[in-house]
């Protein structure tokens, strides 16, 4: 039983520390979809999304009315469409048009899964595939695509890495008029995971169940907020106590998604540990680090500090809940968290120490803003060395950049919501297209072969 | 089933009187109640047995959190199993 203790910490971890489920993410196979025809095909794609998700939003909300945590998101991922789409993969945007719509009559805010995995070559059906990217992207409003370009197992694809900077490029100007929306809604991933519940970078993998339901959990103010509360201690107390609390945050978002699952007759998948921010005050990773003892994030000691409590997180986390899986990390988005925005404003944070930290945490080069005429080779070679952390270190890692079309470094582009808003940050104005002209394959690391 | 209330905000008369009459007419069993009063400032823990309730869990909790604001008292009714669940190994 629990103490009057216990239910006043819990109530006030949601009422002043935005305790929350960050998001119900239904994973639905779409393997049952494929037709002779890609009409044919988006028709039934459409059907079976609205009818596997039609209850999404309503238990979403009984659930957090009946535990008293809300739930922010109610979200959908899907099978790679590049494996839907093989044999008609010039008619792809039809299958993503037909998803964007699912998502408004299901009223979820972001569907994922508008993707391929390409990590080791590229199949003459994904090249097509991966240039509809930016116009689908700048056509929809709620479709997320992601692109795997490399793994520990298979090494990187170059040949994809080099067309991803492109087009990058290319879903900002199409959308420059909406600073650049299209590549906010893309990830380049090395080591995707099947069961991620958080966008962009969702997609039901094909060895999953043909229905189920990730949760990812947050809880950012929470840890800062226990944090507070010990300002002295050392940093084994430190990491104790953020253990302790990645407990008790995952232990809520265990019950949630066990209780969704059953109640959408889907399988429970996972639940994902990674502390997600947003650009709401008190809800930053950023000033977690901070309030560990870094004056500003992006300062020397920032990377070990984010080890630290990634680590912890974790610890806490899978010994809460009987199935771990997704990111589960630190999210470092830029743009989506306000203790991020302001280091960057002051120019304390860099892309270099970003780089960095992806080293240690989940999950990427995330929401970041640089000029609109950084080159796509520069793209790429920013995408090919996350990658090449990733495939060394055996972890995610991903680049969701937003070139900022006719702004510069000290501008701003702004998005509003959760996506919030990012100043442009430099880059190093060297130039790297020899080495992405180059193409080809970077092999597979010595440690993968560990059969 | 069974559901917390907690009642929290500025001491007056007829708290407990409100709250478990709502409950009453909600068809609502009260297990348990402990109180307290920290200078003037209420709180008040509550068990109880929701299985007879007349209405879904979730519409309750929202009458529970309306019924306060009328009182001048913030109310949350929540199911037991979030705090089993965060505070139990």
């Amino acid at each position: 039983m629990f103490s009057n203790n216990d239910v006043l910490e819990t109530i006030a971890m949601v009422q002043k520390e935005h305790l929350d489920i960050r998001t119900i993410t239904m994973g639905i196979s779409l393997l049952p979809c494929i037709r002779d025809s890609a009409e044919e095909t988006a028709t039934k794609v459409y059907d079976l999304v609205c009818k596997k998700a039609e209850n999404i939003v309503k238990t979403a909300s009984d659930l957090s009315g009946e535990y008293g945590i809300p739930i922010v998101n109610k979200r959908v991922s899907v099978t790679p469409v590049s494996l839907i789409t093989a044999s008609f993969p010039e008619k792809s945007p039809l299958i993503g048009k037909a998803l964007d719509n699912a998502a408004k009559t299901l009223g979820i805010d972001f569907l994922g899964g508008y993707s391929a995995l390409v990590h080791k070559s590229t199949a003459d059906y994904e090249r097509v595939f991966l240039r509809t990217i930016p116009e689908v992207l700048a056509s929809t409003e709620r479709l997320c695509a992601s692109v795997n370009v490399g793994s520990s197992k298979t090494g990187i694809n170059m040949e994809a890495v080099k067309m991803l900077g492109e087009i990058f490029k290319e879903c900002a100007q199409l959308t420059k008029d909406k600073d650049g929306i299209a590549s906010a809604k893309l990830v380049a991933f090395c080591n995707a995971v099947e069961d991620n519940p958080f966008m962009a970078g969702a997609f039901h993998g094909v060895g999953e169940a043909d229905t189920v339901i990730n949760v990812g959990v947050s809880g950012p103010g929470v840890v800062k907020h226990a944090l507070e509360q010990i300002p002295n201690a050392d940093l084994t107390e430190v990491a104790e106590l953020i253990k302790r609390t990645a407990f008790k945050i995952t232990r809520a978002g265990q019950l949630v998604a066990k209780e969704a699952a059953k109640r959408l007759n889907a399988q429970f998948g996972i639940v994902d540990l990674s502390l997600a921010p947003t650009p709401a005050i008190g809800d930053s990773v950023a000033q977690i680090l901070e309030e560990m003892g870094i004056e500003t994030v992006g300062g020397h000691g920032t990377t070990v500090a984010l080890a630290l409590l990634n680590d912890a997180v974790k610890k806490g986390g899978v010994m809460a809940s009987s199935r771990v899986g997704g990111l589960s990390g630190a999210f470092i988005p830029v743009s989506e968290d306000i203790g991020m925005i302001r280091s960057a404003e002051k120019g304390a944070i860099t892309l270099d120490k970003l780089e960095a930290m992806t080293c240690v945490c989940s999950v990427g080069l995330d929401m970041i803003a640089i000029p609109g005429d950084t080159p796509a080779t520069t793209i790429s070679a920013m995408i090919a060395d996350e990658a090449a952390i990733g495939m060394i270190n055996n972890k995610t890692t991903a680049v969701r950049i937003i070139p900022a079309v006719g702004k510069k470094v000290g501008d701003e582009v702004s998005f509003g919501g959760l996506l919030g808003r990012a100043p442009v940050l430099p880059v190093h104005n060297c130039d790297s297209s020899k080495l992405i002209n180059r193409g080809g394959n970077i092999p597979a690391p010595i440690h993968s072969f560990k059969n | 089933m069974r559901a917390v209330v907690t009642v929290t905000g500025k001491d007056r008369t007829g708290i407990i009187a409100k709250v478990s009459n709502f409950l009453w007419e909600k068809g609502a069993n009260i297990e348990d109640i402990s109180q307290t009063i920290l200078g003037e400032y209420f709180a008040m823990i509550m068990i109880v047995d929701v299985s007879n309730a007349k209405c879904e869990l979730a519409k309750l909790a929202e009458e529970c959190t309306e019924m306060g604001k009328q009182i001048g008292m913030t109310i949350y009714l929540q199911h037991e199993d979030i705090f089993n669940a965060m505070h139990n190994v």
